[in-house]
């Protein structure tokens, strides 16, 4: 009995003593669960080219990451927040209220969003028309909103086979549903002509006709998925009508599974991403507490070892994974080895 | 509640004017004959739902064992590797300070080049296989085990030395058959033809597959090469966490529950603190999780990630259960013996501690490892105080590798299925097989201790 008591207070002690004494000298990183494999990659690099201690890597989500890291400075605050969209004006200025003034903005590149069915189902090639007339909450039949009548995709698009509609997509807390609904829903609706009947009904109020158009049916045609891909997957492997939205990256580790469809006649590769071919896109960032640089050992090295020609760029590991390389990543590693902030360059 | 009818004056089911009807010894009457039919129809259910039980036990545990056996053993691939001393060393002094400069990227053409160079003089025709093709076939990982070695021993220079790498993961699910000749011509990142070459270097006895050790001891790692990943960090960061949980929950559970159980006054506040800690039993987890966070990072500071804070958490969730199971151990030291102990002249705290604790220790002891046990596979309040991470490094030794970032077994699992490349679905399984020889190691114990020093009265 007291061993155990003297253990226990010598463990007591010494824990106390040690976090007085040492300050953290590895990076902490967390945020958006797109960008985590890229970081993972990187850090594993990292760690084993440089004489820091790896980096740790949490997911969590791009707002998730985001709050954390505006949360304050200090050894028990991130240095590091992923993000799979940029930071919004409420979340630099609640890092100004806590004292994160200087923010590094740092572009590592783009993310496909693709659309994937099960490899033995027939191939899709869609518009982003064709997705919005499948999943709006509302459409207009014969100058009227009605609620969406369509059944088959055949329905929505003569030309598509005749096959239930059934879409997985990403849940509200992604960063991606953002993107879908932008880039594929609200394109759609614009092309389809909804767009300004949504606004003529709303009296001209552009904000109400957008939503009106991302209003997302719930009658059980859409499902949202909070997990990550490997959840889409698994659910497109019990239900072989469903169409799964992906990250290319996951499609590209698993193209023995699924078949990719077309987006206006684009299929997705990284070529035809960066080129700005294929619609459905979205840049990928990190954001740097410039305040720890100089504080947490390595934390610079890192973010200009991320985005160094050799990870980040044309034929490095990052790319090879599925991350669409910026075209302008001369200018990123620039603006990192200057350490930048935002707001000074603009 | 039916035995209440037993309880009716006898003979009341019989009409008295009629002769009484004499039951058979042995013909069952249509009474008994009911009787035994429902103890027969209770024992079938009983025995169904034993059934359903061991069932659902086989197919998890062999669904487990199906998917995670293949993670220990892994797909190695042997290459002999000629140093080049002009890219490894361009400065030529031999200063491991200098050649750190070299990164990995510089490392992997000298593998590509040494395989390319030992398929020809083997005379293994690659077949349309391009150069980047061959180079693939090995671990990503290859070009860190070399830059290691060469780090370590810059000597070796300009001298050709066989290297036994990691398989890629492709090559690795082809010899395990989760990847085949069909799956591979629509798989982006490996074809049929590698597949045969892959096939021709396995003849050749430079690619087999051994048990791997690294599964076990090594860190977790990237998407990129899921061979290399291991829970070395996990089992050391659970390790850490049951340490800690050990050395304060045991004595402060002990402590707590001898206090109320031996001298506590029988008053309003100690039911209230019984009734407290029954209902702290019962709380869901997370909500522990959720007061670290607020309390052992927030407020007092601690790190995230680390072991501590994990072990902190996990103590507050089992005291409730060493509390329960030392207090129910103690009540069943007999009181004569205390009484004994008193009348000879024993302190209250002789008597307990010379005669009842030690009575009491095998059940404390069986308390404390079922309680450790559940604590070994406990992921939520992990989740929220940041041990779900990828941690490479390893923790030092305690106690300030207490405060280093680790991961932990459950979390490891957890981890690994959330992974898009499929060879981690395997290696998740793996894990669970490790996770669950611990709880059932840790099981066996408590029963063990339970068996050979528990005494009945």
């Amino acid at each position: 009995m007291r061993i155990l008591t003297a253990t226990a207070s010598a463990l007591a002690v010494a824990a106390v003593s040690a976090t007085a004494a040492a300050a953290r000298d590895q990076i902490q990183i967390a945020g958006s669960s797109t960008v985590l494999p890229y970081a993972q990659i990187v850090t594993e690099a990292f760690g084993e080219n440089f004489d820091f201690p790896s980096p740790v890597v949490q997911g969590g989500g791009s707002s998730v990451g985001l709050k954390n890291f505006c949360e304050g400075t200090g050894d028990n605050t991130i240095d590091v927040a992923n993000a799979s969209r940029k930071i919004r004006d409420k979340e630099i200025q609640a890092c100004a209220d806590n004292g994160v003034t200087e923010i590094m903005e740092v572009r590592i590149g783009y993310d496909g969003i693709v659309f994937a069915s099960d490899i033995n189902g027939p191939s899709f090639a869609f518009t982003p028309e064709d997705w919005y007339k499948a999943l709006a909450a509302n459409v207009y039949v014969d100058g009227a909103a009605v609620a969406n009548p369509n059944k088959s995709w055949k329905d929505v698009n003569p030309a598509l086979a005749d096959q239930t509609i059934l879409a997985l997509i990403p849940g509200t807390k992604h960063g991606t549903r953002e993107v879908f609904e932008e880039k594929v829903i609200l394109a759609g609706c614009e092309a389809s002509g909804d767009f300004e009947k949504f606004k003529a009904d709303a009296g001209g109020d552009k904000k109400a006709a957008e939503k009106s158009c991302m209003a997302i049916r719930t009658d059980g045609v859409s499902v949202d998925i909070d997990g990550d891909y490997t959840e889409t997957l698994a659910k497109l492997n019990n239900d072989k009508d469903a169409i799964g939205v992906f990250g290319l990256a996951f499609y590209e580790n698993n193209t023995d599974k699924l078949t990719v469809a077309t987006m206006s006649d684009v299929t997705p590769t990284v070529a035809s991403i960066a080129s700005g071919e294929y619609p459905v896109s979205r840049p990928l960032y990190f954001y740097v507490k410039k305040q720890h640089i100089g504080i947490i050992p390595g934390l610079k090295e890192y973010a200009e070892f991320f985005v160094s020609d050799a990870m980040a760029g044309n034929g490095g590991p990052l790319s090879n994974y599925g991350l669409v390389p910026d075209p302008e990543l001369a200018k990123t590693q620039k603006a990192v080895a200057d350490e930048e902030t935002m707001g000074s360059n603009s | 509640m039916s035995d209440s009818t037993l309880g009716l004056p006898p003979g009341s089911g019989v009409p008295p004017t009629s002769k009484p009807v004499r039951p058979s010894l042995i013909e069952p009457d249509p009474k008994i004959r009911r009787r035994h039919a429902k103890e027969r129809r209770f024992r079938t259910f009983g025995m169904i739902a034993v059934g359903i039980g061991v069932l659902a036990l086989v197919v998890l545990v062999g669904s487990v064992l199906k998917q995670g056996l293949p993670a220990f053993s892994q797909t190695f691939i042997d290459v002999p590797v000629y140093l080049d001393p002009a890219k490894l060393d361009p400065d030529g002094n031999r200063d491991p300070e200098e050649m750190k400069k070299v990164l990995t990227f510089g490392y992997s053409p000298l593998i590509a080049a040494g395989l390319q160079a030992d398929l020809v003089k083997r005379g293994l025709d690659k077949e349309g296989v391009t150069a980047k093709e061959v180079a693939a076939l090995v671990s990503k990982g290859a070009a860190a085990q070399l830059r290691d070695y060469v780090l370590a021993h810059p000597k070796k220079l300009g001298e050709t030395i066989e290297f036994r790498f990691l398989a890629n993961g492709r090559v690795d699910g082809y010899l395990k058959g989760r990847v085949t000749m069909e799956s591979a011509a629509l798989d982006s990142n490996i074809s049929p033809q590698q597949l045969q070459l892959v096939d021709k270097l396995r003849a050749a006895g430079l690619v087999q597959k051994k048990f791997n050790w690294r599964f076990i001891t090594g860190p977790d790692a990237s998407d990129n090469r899921p061979e290399a990943a291991g829970m070395g960090v996990a089992i050391i960061g659970s390790l850490y966490m049951m340490m800690v949980v050990l050395v304060l929950a045991l004595p402060i559970g002990v402590a707590a529950s001898i206090y109320l159980e031996e001298f506590a006054k029988q008053n309003r506040w100690t039911d209230l603190i019984e009734v407290n800690i029954s209902n702290l039993a019962a709380v869901p987890s997370i909500v522990f999780g959720i007061l670290g966070l607020a309390i052992f990072i927030n407020w007092a500071g601690l790190p995230q990630s680390a072991p501590l804070v994990g072990g902190l958490v996990l103590t507050l969730m089992t005291l409730p259960t060493i509390i329960i199971s030392t207090r129910a151990a103690l009540k069943a030291v007999p009181p004569s013996l205390r009484d004994a102990a008193l009348g000879l002249g024993a302190s209250k705290t002789q008597a307990v501690f010379h005669h009842v604790l030690p009575l009491a220790m095998p059940g404390i002891l069986t308390g404390t490892i079922i309680g450790l046990a559940q604590a070994l596979g406990e992921t939520a309040p992990l989740m929220l105080i940041g041990m779900v991470a990828f941690v490479r490094d390893f923790p030092e030794a305690p106690p300030a590798g207490l405060l280093d970032p680790a991961s932990a077994l459950p979390v490891q699992v957890y981890n690994w299925t959330q992974r898009s490349d499929p060879a981690f679905v395997e290696r998740a399984s793996g894990a669970i097989i490790v996770l669950l020889v611990f709880l059932v190691l840790m099981n066996t114990l408590a029963i063990i201790l339970r068996r050979r020093f528990e005494r009945r009265w």
